[in-house]
């Protein structure tokens, strides 16, 4: 289980890393996004795995697996969803004031 | 009245004049003058208890983990320099008020003065040097928006730059000096560093302590070489040019040589660098001050060489020179004001500044004429008038000081600058109100109204009475003298401020400069030729073209840095972290693996396929921008359904539901955006992305096996979480009691940022459709073909129905949260998705013409409510955000909880409702501009009615 989600974090990172490197401003937002699954995915797993022992409290319950990391990546998922808002209205803002959706500064060595 | 209140005073009257002069600009000065006057009141009701040795304090602790405080505290230096800077700021705000023209922004020249005074209060009443070094800061930018006043000039403009860019400079390196010194003293309170003389001489960082500390006051105070930014300060309003660049701002660097006096002061170090910069500076500025024709010019360079003077006196270190310090800064601020005070009415009345085309004026202006020659003479240093009494005593001290071995050279060369002041202060006399009238002056002048003339009136009624009867003022100059001197020195008791002293070295060097002044006016017009036709250094050239070689250097570097290749710079981040991780690696220890692993099950290692498989095609066919969309949703989803299998439900719910809203949000951009991304980047550029981006992701994927195969290293603070859920926040929701209590703050905290994105958003889109896109989104050509039918009647349908669900599934969510997996965000996400459904089903204009309140107050009332539930804590007695709970029964119903928590994730409901609608509510805007066809109806295609 535990290779699972080790090996998920990173197949994510080098997904998110490859497409972040891309010229496009769509593949980086993508990258982007990749990259806050794997990071959030990585925050979550610092509480390690346990099944079936949900941080919700009853006399019934064996145990409960660790409540923090989950409020921490809870506000980190809405959160990221803020930020790459911002990043597509920039990027839109971007194409639509210069008809081309390159990340890089073309010709402009100063700025 | 508290020191608090004191310093606060001339901060909150700066709200003042701004408001006031919407009653005319008479209430604008009264308001402002008020202002001082009641600070004034304030200060002096201090005053007997000060003169009797007391010492007033007022302290709040601010950050004291830094030692930074908010400790204020008036002793008699303190006191008589906030005496000089209200006072004389109560004058000059009369002055002012007059000089002014009806063109200049009157309370935006009186809020900036009244900031500066609040700043040069603070600073002579800090017992902090942070604190200080603070209202230090704000002096400088006070000053830079006072100088740059007439910002249509470009002289305002350039001045303005100027000094701010010499006194910050001295600023930054006085903020080092101050904190060795603190590190030294163990204390960053002035009155401890005071007694810590020893500790802080014997340091091996005394030496760059003092320098740092000599350059942050001799760059405020104007000493050589950083002389040259006073005299271009002097494009400033002529009032400015009074207050701060001669009475009060340029002293503050004195005040703080005199107020660190007792710790730094009695070294060879001292002695060398503060007495002989003040020697070197009060001699230079008076040469130069003899040869300038701008009246303001000469005035700006006798104050530098005045501030020179007092410098080498602070820096003789002996007691008389203390006592000559103090009482010279009581005089120079009497005369040098008044004299600015008359160059503006010069200036006011005869429309020009300039020596050369001035003469005369005796008759014309008799009043300015008196005014300026009382205060004119006592800047010569002749008897009868107060700055006789100082000078001499400068004198005297210089008479027995030896430079080096050298008998000669300080009390020879303080001769010479004191015959040069003499020298252009009969010049000012003479040239400006003697020889013939002439009838070539720009504008006919005349004595100025009383009001105008009055405060420079009230000062040189000042310089007589000093002058003439200097004891009432002894006990004062004495009380403050001591105070600079603190333990390590006391005015003799032998001594007494007095007109004749016998016939002392100090008098023949007196008699000397008058004289040699008298001459040095007749060979003026010689020696001005000889001066002129000399080559002389231009400070400001040698200003602008170091700026101008520092402002290449950097565009250089950053030219190169910094060239907008953005995919260079995420390349380099990359790498960077990754070494840095190896570097970690390699240089810590990993220990060995303390847990078992979990054996898989089935249905995650299908998930984990499917995440992979998605994960794999995103790289392959990214370019292909829907179906990566697609492909990133099936990464979502699975993470969604990970969380809930590892026992998370509440990340589940929160995943799936933001996921939704994303997708969404990119469909809408790439409505825009191109539909594929094209071939760009080498072969080889695409192997070494994908060098680093396999690399980075088995750093990652080890690590993170490494991190879920061991034990926690240190005991965690969850198991505390769990055991107060309950008894303490009262809900048996972990997660959600850690969200809404225990770090409440910090979901406050996050709700602001996403409301802020939305609203960066909601600005974007605005400025974007009021720019030049505007026009092309009118022209907009879609590359899609449209759907044949935009609003689809099932869908329509389906999703009217579905609305009153989602909203009951939202509130029930939203109650469950305190104890069971749900909650506020996850209640604003579903709620958010049933609203956008509407949209996307009926269209934009149909759902936003029933959409009644604006999504910007939505996010308002979200944050607001969660506030107002933090600050409900206050009247508890509690801190911000403390919970209350308590378990309540209204029949027939069963038992029920409420908590403050549950006003708290109102608010986190709203602001997520909020923020989501609004961002998605921008894009469809954009959208709609583009000409997309909004329908009328709803529907389409509606049987009930009938086509026109």
């Amino acid at each position: 289980m535990e290779f699972l989600v080790a090996s998920a974090v990173g197949v994510l990172t080098a997904a998110g890393l490859y497409l972040t490197l891309r010229k496009r401003t769509f593949p980086v937002i993508i990258g982007l996004s990749l990259l806050s699954y794997a990071v959030n995915v990585f925050l979550f797993a610092s509480g390690r795995l346990v099944v079936n022992l949900p941080p919700i409290l009853s006399d019934t319950a064996a145990g409960y697996t660790d409540p923090l990391p989950q409020a921490l990546v809870l506000t980190a998922i809405v959160i990221s969803f803020g930020m790459t808002a911002v990043l597509v209205v920039i990027a839109l803002a971007a194409f639509l004031n210069a008809d081309d959706d390159a990340v890089d500064t073309k010709g402009d060595s100063a700025g | 009245m508290s020191l608090f209140l004191i310093v606060a005073l001339p901060f909150l009257g700066a709200l003042l004049p701004g408001i006031m002069i919407q009653a005319g600009r008479r209430t604008c000065a009264m308001a402002t003058g008020s202002v001082t006057l009641l600070a004034l009141i304030g200060l002096l009701a201090h005053a007997p208890a000060v003169l009797r040795g007391e010492v007033i304090q007022a302290r709040v602790e601010w950050l004291p983990a830094l030692g930074m405080n908010a400790n204020f505290f008036l002793d008699p230096l303190g006191m008589l320099f906030a005496f000089l800077i209200l006072g004389i700021g109560l004058l000059i705000i009369i002055y002012a008020r007059y000089y002014l023209s009806r063109e200049d922004s009157m309370g935006e020249f009186f809020t900036y003065l009244l900031l500066f005074q609040g700043a040069m209060v603070g600073i002579v009443l800090s017992d902090n040097i942070l604190l200080l070094l603070v209202f230090w800061e704000l002096t400088s930018l006070s000053s830079f928006l006072l100088i740059g006043y007439w910002k249509h000039t470009a002289e305002g403009r350039q001045g303005a730059r100027m000094a701010l860019a010499v006194t910050g400079m001295g600023g930054l390196a006085m903020i080092g000096g101050m904190l060795i010194l603190g590190d030294i003293a163990g204390s960053y309170n002035i009155s401890d560093i005071l007694q810590a003389r020893d500790a802080i001489q014997a340091s091996p960082l005394y030496v760059p302590a003092l320098l740092l500390i000599l350059l942050g006051a001799f760059t405020k105070s104007a000493q050589f070489p950083f002389h040259f930014w006073l005299p271009h300060a002097m494009a400033a309003p002529t009032p400015v040019s009074a207050y701060l660049h001669s009475a009060t701002m340029v002293k503050a660097g004195l005040f703080l040589m005199a107020r660190l006096w007792p710790v730094l002061s009695g070294t060879d170090w001292w002695f060398y660098i503060v007495a002989t910069t003040g020697l070197l500076t009060m001699v230079i500025a008076a040469v130069i001050a003899l040869f300038k024709d701008d009246l303001k010019a000469l005035l700006a360079f006798s104050t530098v060489s005045h501030l020179g003077l007092i410098t080498m006196l602070l820096g003789f270190g002996t007691e008389l020179a203390a006592v000559a310090a103090v009482f010279h800064v009581i005089n120079h601020a009497t005369f040098k004001a008044a004299l600015f005070m008359t160059a503006g009415i010069i200036d006011h009345e005869a429309h020009t500044r300039d020596i050369k085309r001035l003469g005369g004026l005796r008759k014309l202006m008799p009043i300015t004429f008196v005014v300026a020659s009382i205060a004119a003479l006592s800047m010569a240093g002749i008897p009868f008038f107060n700055g006789f009494l100082s000078k001499e005593m400068m004198l005297e001290e210089a008479s027995h000081t030896t430079w080096i071995d050298n008998p000669w050279l300080v009390p020879v060369l303080a001769t010479i600058g004191a015959m040069f002041s003499a020298a252009y202060a009969f010049r000012y006399i003479f040239h400006v109100f003697g020889g013939p009238e002439r009838d070539d002056y720009p504008s006919k002048p005349h004595d100025p109204n009383f009001g105008m003339w009055a405060p420079a009136g009230f000062l040189v009624i000042l310089v007589l009475v000093i002058g003439i009867l200097p004891a009432p003022i002894e006990p004062i100059v004495f009380t403050v003298a001591e105070a600079v001197m603190g333990a390590h020195g006391d005015v003799p008791e032998y001594y007494h401020l007095a007109i004749w002293h016998g016939l002392t070295p100090a008098l023949y060097m007196s008699i000397i400069a008058v004289v040699g002044g008298a001459i040095l006016l007749a060979l003026h017009r010689p020696l001005d030729r000889a001066w002129l036709a000399a080559p002389r250094p231009e400070a400001k050239a040698m200003f602008d073209a170091v700026v101008a070689a520092a402002a290449r250097a950097a565009g250089g570097i950053t030219g190169r840095l910094h060239d907008g290749t953005m995919t260079r710079y995420a390349a380099i981040f990359a790498v960077t972290t990754l070494a840095l991780g190896t570097l970690a690696y390699w240089t810590g220890s990993v220990g060995p693996a303390t847990r078992e692993m979990h054996a898989p099950a089935i249905v995650p290692l299908v998930g984990w396929a499917s995440l992979l498989l998605a994960a794999g095609g995103l790289v392959m066919f990214h370019r292909r921008r829907l179906l990566a969309l697609v492909l990133m949703a099936i990464v979502g989803l699975v993470v969604s359904v990970g969380f809930n299998y590892l026992s998370a439900p509440d990340l589940a719910l929160t995943q799936i539901s933001v996921e939704v809203v994303t997708i969404i949000l990119l469909l809408l951009a790439l409505n825009f955006l191109p539909k594929e991304t094209p071939v760009e980047s080498s072969s080889a550029r695409r192997t070494r992305d994908g060098f680093i981006a396999i690399v980075g992701g088995l750093g990652a994927g080890a690590l993170s096996l490494a991190l879920m195969m061991r034990d926690f290293a240190f005991p965690t603070i969850s198991d505390y979480h769990l055991a107060n859920s309950y008894k303490g926040g009262g809900g048996t929701n972990v997660v959600n009691v850690i969200l809404v209590d225990f770090r409440g703050f910090d979901t406050f905290g996050e709700i602001i940022v996403l409301g802020i994105a939305a609203l960066v958003i909601y600005a974007a889109t605005e400025a974007l459709l009021s720019g030049p896109v505007r026009a092309r989104l009118l022209a907009w050509k879609s590359d899609q073909t449209d759907a044949g039918d935009a609003h689809p009647l099932m869908m329509v349908v389906a999703t009217r129905l579905m609305m009153p669900v989602v909203l009951m599934v939202g509130v029930y969510i939203f109650l469950r949260g305190h104890n069971e997996p749900g909650g506020g965000f996850i209640a604003g996400l579903v709620v958010a998705i049933g609203i956008i459904m509407q949209y996307m089903a009926s269209g934009f204009a149909w759902a936003d013409a029933r959409q009644r309140y604006p999504y910007h107050g939505i996010i308002g009332a979200g944050v607001l409510i969660a506030g107002l539930t933090g600050i409900g804590a206050w009247f508890a007695g509690e801190p911000f955000l403390t919970s209350a709970f308590g378990y309540f029964r209204i029949p027939p119903m069963q038992e029920f909880e409420l908590a403050t928590a549950m006003a708290f994730d109102l608010g986190v409901f709203l602001a997520v409702v909020g923020a989501v609608l609004l961002s998605l509510e921008s894009f469809a805007r954009i959208a709609r501009k583009s000409g997309e066809t909004v329908p009328e109806y709803a529907m389409d295609i509606d049987p009930s009615r009938e086509e026109a």
